[in-house]
């Protein structure tokens, strides 16, 4: 990945061409990514706000099935040595106060960055005209004040790009198979008791 | 080709779906699918516009880095992705105001907005602290089983459902 760059900056120092093909594959994959999440509904305030409420149950479920699916392909390929993961750090300041910060204005709001989008593609101005704007504004004020969060909150409780496997020391599938087993527990049970 | 006109498909057929693609990314992109970092270059790049190049030197966007890519092009996607699936169902609208805001709130459009805008602020302000959001954090990250991750997404719906009910049941 960054090594293919440096090549090209040793060899084309006189034509300096930049590569554009990531942006194509990156625009597949959101149109793919768009139509999926308008085919689930989660391109719509009343589904998403539904969930919080939890008096619909869509979101966890595509969120489940999703992390079901993907965890178990992505380890089977890391097991084969196809691909590595790419686990962010975090600190408690980070990830709980964030998260809780986060979680207010998924429900103030009723779309989160990327449903945003979706709701724009499906025709929601309250996400064009109101939240697009707000998630501008409200990240803008982050990067004004990260010099002062990154020497406090951000560093508080940190514990780096962890995961649990590395966590508990064990092999991955130690605790993909059990987690993997929780979450179709908890599918199975949302559907068995009609939620 | 006539389940690509339906209106919705089952949630778990969108989830492994979704899944799939992030197979996908990893393999081909060598990228987790996330979009929050996109909407933090795009403020920064819109604030380049007016106050000039020494925007880019501010320590966060040195970190993210200003300009156009991948993630970028992803959340251009997501928008055309939606908009093609809503045009096929029939399903594109433009609307201003949700009908389950509008059942307990009204129908007025400005009041939404600024609602809106005020929930966007808190999302933007969360997504960096956290340093990802419902996608980046809430699928991608946990299905790498990454610690930050597993400990956003609890939060994320901690904070949502906990706003939500104010929101519905004390004040609407």
């Amino acid at each position: 990945m960054q090594t293919s760059g440096s090549v090209d900056e040793r060899t084309q120092t006189s034509t300096p061409k930049k590569d554009i093909s990531p942006l194509f594959g990156g625009l597949a994959f959101g149109i793919v990514f768009g139509f999926l999440l308008h085919k689930g509904g989660a391109t719509k305030y009343d589904v998403i706000v539904g969930q919080l409420l939890l008096t619909d149950f869509t979101v966890l479920k595509i969120m489940l099935s999703a992390v079901l699916t993907g965890m178990i392909g992505i380890h089977v390929m890391k097991t084969l040595g196809w691909v590595e993961l790419y686990p962010k750090a975090g600190s408690a300041g980070m990830n709980i106060v964030g998260g809780l910060i986060f979680g207010m204005g998924f429900a103030v709001l009723g779309y989160c960055p990327g449903t945003i989008a979706g709701a724009i593609g499906n025709g929601a101005l309250d996400a064009l005209v109101g939240g697009l704007a707000g998630i501008l504004i409200g990240s803008g004020l982050f990067a004004a004040l990260y010099p002062r969060l990154s020497k406090g909150i951000l560093k508080k409780g940190y514990f780096g790009d962890l995961t649990f496997p590395r966590l508990f020391k064990v092999n991955d599938w130690v605790i993909v198979i059990p987690a993997a087993t929780l979450i179709f527990a908890v599918l199975y049970w949302l559907e068995r008791s009609g939620l | 080709m006539a389940f690509l006109t339906e209106l919705r498909w089952s949630p778990y057929a969108v989830g492994i779906g979704i899944g799939i693609l992030s197979w996908l990314s990893f393999l081909i992109s060598r990228k987790p699918l996330a979009t929050s970092t996109s909407f933090a270059k795009t403020s920064g790049m819109i604030e380049r516009l007016f106050s000039g190049k020494d925007v880019a030197q501010k320590p966060y966007y040195q970190k993210i880095g200003l300009g156009v890519d991948w993630q970028w092009m992803l959340v251009v996607g997501i928008i055309a992705g939606s908009l093609i699936s809503a045009l096929l169902s029939g399903d594109f609208r433009l609307q201003w105001v949700p009908s389950l805001w509008a059942d307990a709130f009204g129908g007025n459009p400005l009041l939404r907005v600024i609602v809106a805008l005020v929930g966007g602020v808190l999302i933007g302000f969360g997504a960096r602290l956290a340093d990802g959001c419902t996608s980046g954090h809430g699928i991608s990250g946990t299905l790498q089983l990454a610690v930050s991750s597993w400990i956003s997404a609890v939060f994320f719906f901690i904070g949502g459902i906990l706003t939500a009910h104010v929101i519905f049941t004390l004040i609407g």
